[in-house]
């Protein structure tokens, strides 16, 4: 079957770079002590390497990237619109400002996950406000433009929050943290976003059939037998989940849920069902490849995940309109 | 055996009623072609009685839950517009939507099949929509409909922008789900063709049913003259009858 051999080759990909993600590093660690310290904890600081820094981030950067590549998938499927993306419904601009928030006033630096439940609280909000917004039965496109205003009130304080900035320090520590990243995070960080995640997942993963009959249109899908109220609330709930847990532990990562399920999509024959386990599995590629691009692209200065998956992602998607343009001429 | 009573459709929109007070019956057999003039409300009442549209009075597929609904009525909406370039097999698989508990199952590729074959597209099973012309589309999309395979059928408009020879085999697959036993209802703006193929005619006016019976009681002379404002004309061909309008009469 040609999807099961898709996603086969897309399991063994994570699965490689996964690998691969543990053992590329500043400490520069031989294979074999890498593996034993990791599987059976010999030798005291390479464990401590393999445990508390390298573990964490390969696990985060398959866990933010399934993260985002799913809920990207998804939003394309509700909105039949290729150009739609995880962040149109405003989660994570609304996770950042909880972020920065707490950046600001100082409560990110008494503990660890002082952080990233500002965030997460930020993106539960923005859920409450878009579906306050839009109505219990509101049209896919009334929860675009409540996301919309949404994204722009975030932003807006999120910009008041900098101008207020009471020093450069602090200015640059929130614009260094909005650039996105998964160094220094800790397996705290892992297990505070997986329920969030594996909610969102199982969400949005029960969605592929209502999808799929949205292909021909609100009247037909649901004259197909499919509950379009439920279908929204589980879009919103689902990708809140994931954009907000992913925004919350690893910062503003772009273009992921954006150019992932595009290129995925003829690969599964544009079902939109088949889309979204491919995208999930394809962004967490993207992003642990990325990430180990940061690190050997520049080891000494901690190039931002963020910064590189916008400057490869962009000029791709450019690509992408350029070829569409070019079909539709 | 009646598959569908609208018992006081209304439907307003602001104050004004689009659709007005319509109650009627379809039972299994009939194939009934809901004529009128653009905006007459045909599309609206289709809507309301599958409950896609809020409406004062009853409707019995509005009643059903959303899910039972998909296993008794499947609808085919005016527009075509398909969101992904999936090829013509999957596009009508997606007629078994409502009949899927997990992966689909031999009955589910068997009704594909069915309903490839009777709108003639087997050839066309593994192209991808978005490289059919209008008119292939519009046969791939009533092949879907035919998969969800539900004694009643609602069309709206199915035979619009087909060329004659799509707009007479359509009319023909139509009449022949009918005579099996199942129910179809069917906005059309062939008057001849709906004259030909129809069992029964409803006609509408500004949201109010104003006949409703055998297509030649219905397209009687006044009745054309009052609703469409049209005169006609009508012939006997080895084929069956003709009616062409010919004239605008006000």
């Amino acid at each position: 079957m040609k999807g099961g051999r898709l996603l086969a080759g897309l399991w063994l990909l994570v699965a490689v770079l996964f690998a691969a993600s543990l053992l590329i590093g500043p400490a520069g660690l031989g294979l074999m002590d890498s593996l034993s310290a990791l599987l059976r904890g010999e030798g005291e600081a390479v464990t401590l390497v393999m445990r508390e820094i390298r573990l964490p981030r390969a696990l985060l950067g398959v866990m933010v990237g399934a993260a985002l590549g799913l809920s990207g998938a998804a939003m394309q499927g509700f909105l039949r619109n290729p150009l739609a993306e995880p962040g149109l419904i405003g989660v994570s601009p609304s996770a950042a400002l909880g972020a920065v928030i707490a950046l600001q006033t100082g409560v990110a630096a008494s503990f660890t996950l002082a952080l990233p439940l500002a965030a997460l609280a930020g993106a539960g909000v923005a859920v409450a406000l878009v579906l306050a917004l839009a109505g219990p039965r509101g049209a896919a496109l009334t929860l675009i433009l409540a996301g919309i205003a949404i994204s722009a009130l975030a932003g807006a304080l999120m910009s008041l929050v900098l101008n207020l900035s009471p020093n450069p320090f602090a200015a640059m520590e929130i614009v260094f943290w909005m650039m996105g990243s998964l160094a220094d995070r800790s397996m705290v960080h892992v297990w505070l976003a997986a329920p969030f995640m594996a909610a969102g997942a199982v969400i949005l993963l029960r969605l592929g059939r209502a999808l799929d009959a949205l292909t021909l249109g609100e009247d037909a899908a649901a004259a197909l037998g499919i509950n379009l109220d439920r279908l929204r609330l589980g879009m919103t709930f689902g990708v809140a989940a994931l954009v907000g847990a992913a925004t919350a532990v690893a910062g503003a990562v772009g273009f992921v849920g954006l150019v992932v399920p595009h290129l995925l999509r003829p690969l599964v024959g544009a079902r939109p069902s088949r889309l979204l386990p491919a995208s999930a599995l394809g962004g967490a590629a993207v992003i642990l490849a990325a990430d180990i691009a940061t690190r050997l692209i520049a080891p000494d200065r901690d190039l931002k995940l963020g910064v590189l998956t916008a400057l490869v992602g962009a000029p791709f998607f450019l690509h992408l309109i350029w070829r569409m343009r070019k079909d539709l001429a | 055996m009646t598959l569908m009573v609208l018992d006081g459709v209304t439907v307003l929109r602001g104050k004004c009623p689009v659709v007005d007070d319509v109650s009627m019956s379809v039972a299994a057999g009939e194939f009934v072609g809901l004529i009128g003039p653009n905006g007459a409300g045909k599309t609206t009442l289709l809507r309301a009685a599958l409950g896609l549209l809020a409406h004062q009075g009853r409707s019995s597929l509005a009643a059903l839950p959303v899910a039972a609904r998909a296993r008794v009525a499947a609808f085919l909406p005016q527009s075509r517009d398909v969101a992904w370039p999936v090829d013509v097999e999957t596009l009508v698989g997606f007629g078994r939507v409502p009949h899927l508990d997990g992966v689909p199952t031999k009955d589910d590729r068997a009704a594909v099949d069915r309903a490839l074959t009777r709108m003639g597209l087997e050839p066309f099973r593994n192209r991808t929509v978005t490289a059919l012309s209008g008119g292939e589309l519009a046969r791939v999309l009533i092949a879907r409909v035919l998969a969800q395979e539900t004694p009643l059928i609602l069309a709206d408009e199915p035979i619009a922008g087909l060329d004659p020879e799509s707009q007479i085999r359509t009319m023909e697959v139509l009449a022949d789900l009918a005579a099996e036993g199942r129910a179809v209802v069917a906005s059309v703006h062939d008057l001849g063709l709906a004259m030909r193929y129809c069992t029964r005619l409803v006609m509408v006016s500004q949201g109010r049913l104003v006949a409703d019976g055998a297509p030649g009681r219905v397209l009687s002379d006044d009745n054309l003259a009052k609703v469409f404002g049209i005169r006609v004309f009508r012939g006997e061909t080895p084929d069956g009858p003709v009616l062409q309008p010919v004239a605008v009469i006000r």
